[in-house]
């Protein structure tokens, strides 16, 4: 039987996503004006980068069947050494610099999660645990653990540059932060590495069954390695992110943040048991968490309240996407049943 | 010789040496202050609330299960108890009101604490959500809970009998430390003695395996998490009393190490093994290292770098260990 195009849209957890994001952007309107403007969205939009490059990192690691604990000090290390790299180098050096070197640093951090997860087949949240604060450890007591408050030149500019400069009605300058492109690029890139190549295929056949994927041929080692050093790579690139656009190095303030994450990819459909999980529901994920705080915000409820939704919000999505196929199924027999009575 | 490598691979006999060996370590290496009696009587009123932790994720990774959540349980079975002793303290006379008033606490914590547990254990055993995913995310709402109520702040005000259950002493016996070694008792007769026990050891080992034998999975589990919250609120119970105080936040490196506890006591996350004694000398094994390193003036956060080495190097050991052995 063929399916229509409309019902393979229908039936996506990214469709249903979408459409909780849209009924959730209404309601809060209706509370609160402020929320659709530009301005408001656009702010979204920015404080979406950093989440969304690190759910991408950690989904990653979650197809391959793994909790990934170690992102924020990967990201932590990462930023706060190019920083002080960059400080003690005390030349003017082109953006692009930064970039390489932390996302260097990165891949060196991911490739130790690789040994362990991958060459040696340890559990990964035990081994994420303790490379977070092998990492963290290390940070603070062999770098610093002082702010850097000063930060190079390069980074103050990028943290001021817009993409789509404008001026609200109220005389505010309203801007769409230039780096949403690094997110969106990143989106690209390994959206397009899980779909279409033979590594991101091997990553989804590994988390779906290790076993079954080593008997066809799949080198599982080599793939959880690498794995490991993109997803390194990339909360290297968060952090440096974070840093600049918070404009200062703290060795301490991305700690923490992990949850909001892992809330971001759950919710965006990616399950633990079975090698799913697309580049695309995370993002929804990523915006939908986004706009719940934002609008929590905006509503004005207490950040107490925060902790505690994105919790439900956990439970929740894994509730339903532990219980998907069941739930499926069970609709299923409901409409053929009714379909019979009738 | 052959004597002494079959003692090696006894792993109570390794984990012994272990423990000994830094307990000696340490002594060598600062002995005007490591092998006082205030040293000693100091590390046994610290340990307690980890070894309860402790106790409880062993239970979780015996099912094969993990629990991230047992701080959060702890804080929120402290912050309750905390709130019903402070809140009713005014209205307590005299001296048994005040005592029965403790005892209306120890059991609110409890009966928070396996409610806790009893979530978490519906969430992974009914609703089929991984454990490590659920408690992540319980552990989450817990402590927003405890944030809700609490506004952030720390619960104080307790009756100063309370002190007794972190503080006190029977004799020169510290009361924490009693009530820890009767808790590890009683969970090495839960899972060598009862139904439950073994049955949640099967479990570990071969869940398949153990469904088809007619085992309950569902029920076991359920009732291994809520035994597991049991003992996170009565480890939040003496955490408070010895600080004198509940907060939301309190504890929140203890999960790794809970989790580095178990696989120093020979507990396997992968399920199905583990003893209640390994459990009891990685906890002393653990403080004497933390208490060694306070005298040698390290920092938390180098600490922190060894804590992680050490959880890397054990699960390495534990996990080629069983692979050795299974081929």
């Amino acid at each position: 039987m063929e399916v229509s195009f409309g019902k393979k849209i229908l039936g996506r957890h990214e469709t249903n996503l979408a459409l909780i994001l849209i009924v959730l952007s209404v309601v809060v309107s209706l509370i609160n004006p402020a929320y659709f403007s530009t301005a408001n969205l656009f702010k979204i939009l920015k404080s979406s980068v950093e989440m969304g490059i690190f759910a991408i990192a950690f989904l990653v690691i979650l197809i391959l069947g793994g909790i990934d604990m170690s992102f924020p000090a990967i990201a932590s290390a990462s930023m706060y050494i190019t920083i002080k790299l960059l400080i003690s180098g005390n030349s003017e050096v082109p953006l692009i610099v930064p970039f390489l070197i932390a996302m260097a640093i990165g891949a060196a951090l991911g490739a130790l999660n690789g040994v362990f997860i991958g060459i040696m087949g340890l559990p990964t949240l035990i081994v994420t645990l303790g490379t977070m604060s092998i990492i963290k450890g290390a940070l603070l007591v062999f770098v610093g653990k002082n702010w850097i408050t000063q930060l190079p030149n390069v980074l103050i500019e990028f943290s001021r540059s817009n993409l789509l400069a404008s001026v609200g009605d109220t005389g505010e300058s309203i801007g769409l932060h230039s780096s949403v492109i690094i997110l969106l690029v990143v989106a690209l890139i390994v959206w397009a590495l899980l779909r279409y190549t033979w590594f991101g295929r091997s990553i989804y056949a590994i988390g779906t069954n290790q076993i079954a994927a080593e008997r066809d041929g799949i080198a599982c080692k080599k793939t959880k390695f690498i794995a490991c050093i993109l997803s390194g790579v990339l909360a290297a690139l968060a952090g440096l992110i974070h840093c600049s656009l918070v404009r200062v190095a703290n060795p301490f303030d991305i700690f923490g943040t992990e949850l909001n994450v892992i809330a971001a990819v759950v919710l965006g459909g990616a399950s633990l048991t079975g090698g799913a999980g697309t580049v695309g529901g995370t993002l929804l994920g990523v915006f939908l968490i986004n706009i719940i705080n934002n609008s929590l915000i905006l509503m004005g409820i207490h950040s107490y309240w925060q902790k505690f939704v994105v919790g439900l919000i956990v439970i929740l999505s894994t509730v339903f996407t532990a219980n998907r196929d069941a739930l499926r199924q069970m609709l299923r027999r409901n409409v053929t049943s009714s379909m019979e009575t009738t | 010789m052959r004597k002494i490598a079959a003692f090696f691979n006894n792993e109570f006999a390794r984990l012994l040496t272990i423990t000994v060996g830094i307990f000696v370590l340490m002594t060598a290496l600062r002995p005007s202050t490591f092998l006082t009696s205030r040293n000693l009587i100091s590390m046994s009123f610290q340990m307690p609330e980890m070894g309860m932790l402790s106790l409880a994720i062993t239970l979780a990774f015996i099912t094969g299960g993990m629990d991230l959540s047992l701080v959060g349980i702890s804080n929120l079975s402290g912050i309750c108890a905390g709130l019903v002793m402070s809140s009713m303290l005014a209205n307590a006379a005299n001296e048994t009101q005040v005592v029965l008033l403790i005892v209306l606490a120890v059991v609110v914590a409890a009966v928070v604490g396996v409610i806790c547990g009893a979530f978490n254990g519906m969430l992974i055993s009914a609703l089929r959500v991984t454990p490590i995913l659920a408690t992540l995310g319980t552990m989450q709402l817990y402590t927003g809970i405890a944030l809700i109520i609490t506004k952030g702040s720390a619960v104080v005000g307790l009756p100063d009998q309370f002190s007794v259950i972190g503080q006190g002493s029977l004799g020169f016996f510290p009361i924490p430390m009693l009530i820890f070694l009767v808790s590890a008792v009683l969970v090495q007769f839960m899972l060598n003695k009862t139904k439950t026990g073994i049955e949640s050891r099967l479990i570990g080992t071969n869940e398949k395996a153990a469904r088809y034998s007619g085992i309950s999975v569902a029920k076991t589990k359920l009732i291994s998490y809520m035994t597991g919250g049991l003992l996170a609120a009565v480890g939040g119970l003496i955490m408070m009393s010895r600080v004198n105080s509940a907060k939301a936040d309190f504890g929140s490196s203890y999960t790794m190490q809970t989790i580095l506890i178990a696989v120093l006591g020979g507990v396997s996350p992968s399920g199905g093994k583990g003893k209640v004694v390994g459990v009891v000398l990685a906890v002393c094994t653990l403080q004497f290292l933390s208490s060694g390193f306070n005298m040698l003036r390290m920092s938390q956060y180098a600490k922190e770098l060894v804590w992680g080495i050490l959880l890397i190097l054990l699960v390495a050991m534990l996990v080629f260990g069983e692979r050795k052995e299974s081929t």
